[in-house]
């Protein structure tokens, strides 16, 4: 699936395009498809997100949308080595997820 | 040290207020990302992977305990109650949001602090010897010749928009703990007959192209050395590449026209400015000077007691001779064995902050090493400045071991990153801690980077890390051989790449090769030189 | 003629000049220098501006382009050019903001056409920002502008 992720414009945290609007959680993105280029032209415009763009990723055995590059798994839980901070959807996960 | 008159107030106040209308203009729509990223940069705000992150400028790597107790105020206020030291003598906070940056540099500005250039296409934070003013060895103190660098390049209208970033550093002693050749200019201060002068190298750097800086000029005059700085800075803004990205630093300027082109080029316009007349005034070098007259030192043992051994192994490791016979500069690590390298608490900046109070005429500073630094302790205050510390945790006596790793915030926080790097850092500290081979294997400077980029300095390792992406796997190359000190040279990569568990096997066996081959009083960097990557490779890679 | 701009598009938006504008065509470096009677030029980014110091006193009206506000060229073509003692127009044309003017004057431009039209009330403000300077600039040639050490030791 093509997953579109950005960062808030305001403050900057991780969000990922649900289909009517934007989450902090990755199990929350749903496959733009086509329309993920004029999604993000629409969404950048109105400043709902800065620096959009599509990711691969794929529904993984549990249901969880798995981003394919680890960077986007990284910025989908927050550092690994600080798991103190995850998002909190990290305890569903887990951290071997990430890697 | 420096402290701000109402010029140097104005100046960051009207920075505040032109970043706040500039983040106005942003959110409001009027300026795109495009327009405002090469501001917001100017002012140290990257967007990074989880969120922005502030860069806050630390000149010359001296704080004072205010503002030290500052930034710990920003950590709680604005982040997440901790900050991380770079290897360029400034912090970075991870979690800053856009729209409450222009207060948290507001803040800054009530303690004489900024994030001016400390990122961006643009002379960035001047750094400096962290021991400057304090080490036995300095001809001169270089911070007043790195405050008036400070003031010459904050704002320059004609070099704002380079090809790419632009670093300098200042030093004052044979010995060089600035990288000194590894930035785009290095200033090593100098005398010749009599007269102190600036000696210039030119296009040093790391990243995916590492050179060391050749000696362009081996002595401008130090009531001239402001005008030669600007003649490199206009060469390299005429001339610099700006087709390629990765070819735009002035190192690769110097390399393609040669150093003597370079030089001659330098010469001429060096020669015009001279005649336009863009020295500062003499006075106002003295008038920098007098602020960083000396502290009251007062006499005291210039013996230290050093009865428990674990305190005797801190002041082995972690001080530096003063030159005051009764005093030493004592080094705050900040590489607690499976720590995060660099990383500080708000707590831990406030306890820092009080003890520099107590122990050190109120002063810190940061190392490039990513360590703090009490540049003045008596050595009769070391013990109990040492039982603060241990209680606090912060007390490991490991500076310049292999267990005082060089990181950089690698993929856990960068969007540059290729791979992490800290993890690493930590699963190595934690076992050559636990082992007790650190100690045994003395000086052994480990630096890893998460990317090509090197901002860990991995080129300049005894032993380096270089992540990178295999096929959307963390890989890791390991080199050998590199310095940033005065005997400086650039690692060599060794072989094929590790995986995570593979590199650190590889490491072990690095130094088991050194600890069989060393001969008496010999580093691991001077037996690697001696006997040559062969033996290293073979016990790596053989077997 | 093959070197000729054409009339120029520009439309000047700022100028801080009391002279006539001028309104010839400005012409690529090269011609300028071959033309005896060429009195505006423009500069690209990769021109060599030390080329034009011989003919100096016949321009009138000289443009740096900035085709990307980030390709920081101009700002030393500009200051080599006060440098000189050039006297007449300097334009700034092309890709800048309101955020990038202060620093424009400061190096000797004293007319702006920029490619999007500027909010009046930013530039005014963005213009205003540097009561003070550390580093001498063109300013310092054109109207005598003193740096802060200036200030701090001559009073």
């Amino acid at each position: 699936m093509r997953i579109i992720t950005g960062n808030d414009l305001r403050t900057g945290a991780v969000v990922w395009w649900t289909g009517s609007g934007w989450s902090r959680f990755v199990d929350d993105a749903i496959d733009a498809g086509d329309a993920a280029e004029e999604i993000m032209a629409r969404e950048e415009a109105a400043r709902r997100v800065n620096v959009p763009y599509v990711c691969e990723a794929s529904r993984d055995a549990q249901g969880h949308v798995r981003p394919a590059h680890i960077k986007d798994r990284v910025r989908a839980l927050g550092p690994t080595v600080r798991r103190d901070l995850a998002v909190p959807t990290a305890a569903r996960t887990g951290w071997d997820w990430v890697i | 040290m420096y402290r701000y008159d109402h010029y140097d107030q104005a100046m960051v106040e009207a920075r505040v207020a032109e970043f706040r209308d500039q983040t106005r203009r942003r959110l409001e729509g009027k300026l795109t990302e495009e327009q405002f990223k090469p501001l917001r940069l100017m002012n140290g705000l990257y967007l990074q992977l989880h969120a922005y992150m502030l860069r806050v400028a630390i000149p010359y790597g001296t704080l004072s305990s205010r503002q030290l107790e500052m930034l710990a105020t920003i950590a709680d206020k604005y982040d997440r109650g901790y900050g991380h030291f770079t290897t360029r003598q400034n912090i970075q906070f991870n979690w800053i949001r856009l729209e409450d940056a222009p207060d948290a540099l507001a803040d800054l500005a009530t303690v004489e602090m900024h994030a001016i250039q400390t990122s961006g296409n643009c002379i960035r934070n001047i750094s400096c010897d962290h021991f400057a003013g304090a080490a036995a060895d300095e001809i001169a103190d270089p911070r007043p010749y790195a405050e008036l660098l400070r003031q010459w390049s904050s704002f320059h209208p004609e070099f704002s928009y380079l090809p790419r970033k632009f670093k300098i550093a200042v030093i004052a002693s044979e010995r060089d703990r600035a990288a000194m050749r590894l930035h785009d200019i290095g200033i090593r201060l100098v005398t010749r007959g009599g007269a102190l002068g600036a000696q210039f190298y030119v296009g040093g750097g790391m990243g995916r192209t590492p050179m060391i800086a050749p000696l362009i000029r081996d002595f401008v005059p130090i009531d001239q050395f402001i005008t030669y700085a600007e003649a490199v800075l206009r060469v390299y803004n005429r001339y610099g590449r700006r087709d390629n990205k990765y070819k735009a630093r002035i190192k690769i300027l110097v390399h393609e026209l040669g150093a003597e082109a370079f030089r001659r080029e330098v010469e001429a316009e060096f020669a015009h400015l001279i005649e336009v007349g863009v020295e500062p005034p003499r006075a106002e070098l003295e008038r920098i000077k007098a602020h960083f007259a000396d502290p009251p030192f007062a006499e005291g043992p210039t013996t230290i007691d050093a009865g428990d051994p674990a305190f005797a192994r801190w002041v082995e490791r972690n001080t530096h001779a003063h030159r005051h016979p009764a005093y030493v500069s004592a080094i705050i690590s900040l590489k607690p064995a499976g720590g995060i390298p660099g990383d500080a608490s708000a707590a831990q900046m406030r306890l820092v902050a009080e003890l520099a109070r107590q122990y050190s005429f109120d002063e810190v500073r940061v190392m490039h090493t990513q360590n703090l630094l009490l540049p003045h302790v008596a050595k009769a205050d070391l013990p109990a400045l040492w039982q603060a510390l241990a209680r606090a945790g912060l007390a490991s006596a490991n500076i310049d071991t292999i267990e005082d790793i060089i990181a950089c915030p690698g993929l856990d926080y960068c969007s540059l990153a290729n791979a992490r790097s800290i993890p690493l850092a930590q699963r190595l500290s934690e076992r050559f801690a636990a082992t007790g081979r650190s100690a045994v294997l003395g000086e052994l400077k480990l630096k890893i980077s998460g990317c090509i980029n090197a901002c860990g300095h991995h080129h300049a390792g005894h032993i380096g890390i270089l992540g990178v992406d295999k096929k959307g796997r963390e890989n890791y190359q390991l080199s050998l051989g590199g310095s940033e000190a005065e005997d400086v040279s650039l690692a060599r990569i060794t072989g094929p790449g590790f995986d995570e568990d593979g590199v650190i096997a590889a490491v072990e066996k690095a130094t088991e090769v050194y600890l069989a081959e060393r001969k008496e009083g010999e580093r691991f960097l001077d037996t690697y030189r001696r006997i040559g990557m062969e033996p290293f490779k073979e016990a790596i890679y053989g077997g | 003629m093959a070197d000729d701009l054409g009339a120029s598009p520009d439309v000047v938006q700022l100028r801080f000049r009391s002279d006539e504008p001028v309104d010839h065509a400005a012409v690529t470096v090269d011609a300028a220098i071959e033309q005896s009677n060429a009195t505006a030029v423009r500069i690209e980014p990769g021109d060599d501006a030390r080329l034009l110091l011989p003919v100096l006193e016949r321009l009138a009206l000289i443009e740096i382009n900035f085709p990307a506000f980030t390709d920081g060229r101009g700002y030393s073509a500009a200051r080599i050019l006060r440098e000189a003692g050039y006297k007449g127009e300097l334009r700034a044309v092309g890709d800048f903001g309101v955020d990038q003017l202060s620093h424009l004057v400061r190096c000797g431009f004293d007319s702006f056409a920029p490619d999007r039209r500027l909010d009046e009330a930013d530039a005014c403000r963005a213009l205003a920002t540097w009561a003070h300077v550390y580093q001498p600039a063109a300013d310092r040639i054109m109207s005598g502008r003193r740096t802060i050490a200036e200030l701090r030791h001559d009073g």
